[in-house]
């Protein structure tokens, strides 16, 4: 039964398909997607309205599913806040902005700024730096693995990926050494490098594949017209290795985004990103769940937009039907 | 317009020997085509023409210009691909446009559009000048392909299987189209091929090339009527020639040293039995309509001819053949003159 869905899904996917499926095995097919989607996207969900709730909500028993929504988890993510006494409170003027109101409802007053917008920008910086760098250097790579003559060239490839055998973890404390003498630690540049380091094996590899795939013929053509290597390679091999880039930009994104291990050790301050920082929250005046959530929900909205502007290309396809083999 | 001269060029891919001591001569205007099996090394040989690939041995010239060293790009030469070669991303005008676009030439877009739209012209396809590359039917492609060659207005052409991925009537109308294009423009035209058809109806010259070497070369007629030796005479011709070993012939005179003796369709003649000496007996008949190709057994050996479809023949009949100045062999398969009757 199983098989046979997947069948049919197979034939419609394709633009070779011969047998239509039928309206029965079509219902089944898209049941078992929505039945997917919703296991995916349920906690998705609960973590985007958790960051709604008020903190007693958050932790209520049965979990509350309908709640009063609040801004108050927002609030304190961006907030830095005193527990005051009622009658310093009642002193004060009075309150200048809703938070300013929502804060002080729970004896409080804004004492600052919270650090998660300078985390949010080194995640941004570093995580798009980072795999920039990749996906660049894992172009020319992988277009020069694929296109010359290499002397040793599989044994490179194999050593390239070899980099990737042996969880990154394992190498920490040399790498923390190596920072601290060069002074990279904590510093955003030095967290760039070590994520392209870590992503450019894969960005070859994924890529070398994607490139392999575009036949020679492309080129050669552009060669024989009077376009230089280079140029052939921008105007010819790139527009067609689109979606390769753009599938590997995704999992060097994801991978430098959420990195946790080597943002701990390296980074505490100045170049501190959001993995390391959102931990941080809950250990700060009780366990905040709605602010961490809403810190969460930040986090996420990146590599969501990221992934859905870069859908289009992920479409396999565009090459297929102009070259004959 | 400009000729090619290619002088002992030899290619080697590690274990294979690609081309091996290949001369050639193209001369202005002409249209040579090179015919040869797959693996013969005539697209290596372009390739080696275009600089696509440095030679190991040998020089190319183009127009007497020594050119075995210089880039692909600064040859001048425009060359369709077996492949269609289109890029999917591009329109067919982007497509067209792409070599006159090139940072070497630096056509104004004036320019480029009156030379696309001409060429588009030339080949019928300006109606699909603002399609998708992608969105052409196979014929329409190969257009397009053969379209990005013509809008240069290079010296020369280099065509590799230009039309082997299509049917068999747009295959027969390129032909004709191709032909006329070259004569139209003066243009010199190096094609490669292992269509004996295409070699026959557009070639001014062919060159019969097999492991990399050059066998024969000459106008399709001397090639068809006076092969060098047995493997060019078995390139050409349909049904294909037919080869007899000289000894089952004791009564046909044929000159010293002949092995084999090579048979067209034209060589044979089939009669109803009258005294001859050489009888075969008809085995099958083929009904093709305006012809019938009949196999024939003589002597445990078996023959294809052409005959009329008028003319009653049976499988199973015994009928009396005549041989007609075949094409006699030696040893080596090499031409050996024929006696004049």
């Amino acid at each position: 039964m199983t098989a046979a869905v997947a069948k049919s899904v197979l034939a419609k996917s394709t633009a070779h398909s011969i047998v239509e499926a039928s309206p029965r095995s079509k219902a089944v097919a898209g049941g078992l997607v929505i039945l997917y989607a919703v296991i995916t996207i349920l906690p998705l969900l609960w973590i985007v309205a958790t960051a709604f709730k008020s903190q007693s909500d958050a932790i209520a028993y049965p979990p509350k599913v309908l709640f009063e929504p609040t801004l108050e988890g927002y609030v304190n993510l961006f907030t830095v806040r005193t527990r005051q006494t009622p009658d310093f409170i009642a002193k004060l003027p009075p309150p200048e902005t809703w938070y300013d109101k929502l804060v002080r409802q729970r004896d409080m007053v804004i004492a600052g700024p919270s650090k998660v917008v300078p985390r949010f920008v080194n995640s941004l910086i570093i995580g798009f730096g980072s795999t920039f760098l990749a996906v660049f250097l894992g172009t020319l790579a992988a277009y020069a693995f694929s296109r010359f003559r290499i002397p040793l060239a599989d044994d490179l490839l194999f050593f390239i990926l070899s980099t990737r055998m042996m969880p990154p973890v394992a190498v920490a404390i040399p790498i923390y050494l190596m920072y601290r003498q060069l002074n990279l630690t904590d510093t955003r540049l030095g967290m760039i490098l070590l994520y392209t380091a870590v992503n450019v094996s894969l960005a070859v590899w994924l890529l070398k594949g994607f490139i392999d795939e575009i036949p020679r013929e492309y080129e050669e053509a552009a060669l024989v017209d009077g376009y230089t290597r280079l140029q052939a390679l921008r105007k010819v091999v790139l527009p067609q290795a689109v979606t390769g880039i753009a599938a590997t930009a995704i999992f060097c994104l994801i991978f430098s985004w959420n990195e946790y291990a080597f943002a701990v050790l390296l980074t505490s301050g100045e170049a501190q990103t959001m993995p390391p920082f959102i931990p941080f929250i809950i250990g700060e005046g009780g366990q905040d769940w709605p602010a961490v959530a809403a810190a969460t929900t930040l986090f996420v909205v990146p590599i969501v937009l990221f992934t859905v502007l870069l859908r289009k290309h992920l479409l396999r396809g565009i090459t297929f039907g102009a070259v004959r083999k | 317009m400009a000729d090619i001269v290619l002088r002992n060029i030899s290619k080697r891919f590690e274990a294979v020997e690609a081309v091996r001591e290949l001369s050639l001569a193209v001369n202005d205007g002409e249209f040579l085509v090179l015919l040869g099996p797959s693996g013969a090394g005539k697209t290596t040989t372009l390739r080696l023409i275009t600089g696509l690939e440095a030679p190991d041995a040998g020089s190319v010239m183009i127009d007497g210009r020594d050119v075995t060293h210089d880039p692909p790009g600064s040859r001048d030469i425009a060359f369709v691909f077996q492949q269609y070669s289109l890029y999917p991303h591009l329109t067919v005008y982007d497509n067209l446009a792409f070599p006159l676009r090139s940072p070497a030439r630096r056509v104004p877009e004036p320019i480029i559009r009156k030379r696309v739209e001409q060429t588009a012209e030339l080949l019928h396809i300006a109606s699909k000048l603002n399609n998708r590359a992608t969105r052409l039917s196979g014929g329409e492609m190969q257009r397009v392909a053969i379209g990005r060659a013509l809008v240069r207005d290079p010296s020369i052409y280099l065509m590799d299987e230009p039309l082997s991925s299509l049917d068999a009537k747009l295959r027969a109308e390129l032909r004709l189209e191709l032909k006329r294009i070259q004569l139209e423009l003066g243009a010199t035209i190096l094609y490669v091929t292992h269509d004996q058809v295409e070699a026959m109806t557009m070639a001014s010259r062919i060159g019969v090339i097999r492991d990399g070497q050059l066998l024969q070369c000459g106008t399709p007629r001397e090639i068809y009527e006076s092969p060098s030796s047995s493997y060019v005479a078995s390139r050409l011709g349909t049904p294909q020639i037919n080869f007899l070993p000289a000894h089952l012939l004791s009564d046909v005179p044929v000159p010293p040293g002949t092995e084999t003796v090579g048979i067209r369709t034209e060589h044979l003649q089939i009669a109803a039995r009258n005294g001859g000496r050489m009888v075969g007996r008809v085995h099958r008949v083929e009904h093709l309509g305006e012809q019938n190709h009949v196999h024939l057994d003589y002597k445990g050996e078996m023959l294809v001819t052409l005959a009329d479809p008028r003319q009653p023949l049976q499988s199973g009949q015994e009928v009396e053949l005549h041989l007609v100045h075949p094409l006699c062999f030696d040893r080596a398969g090499q031409r050996v003159p024929a006696i004049i009757h």
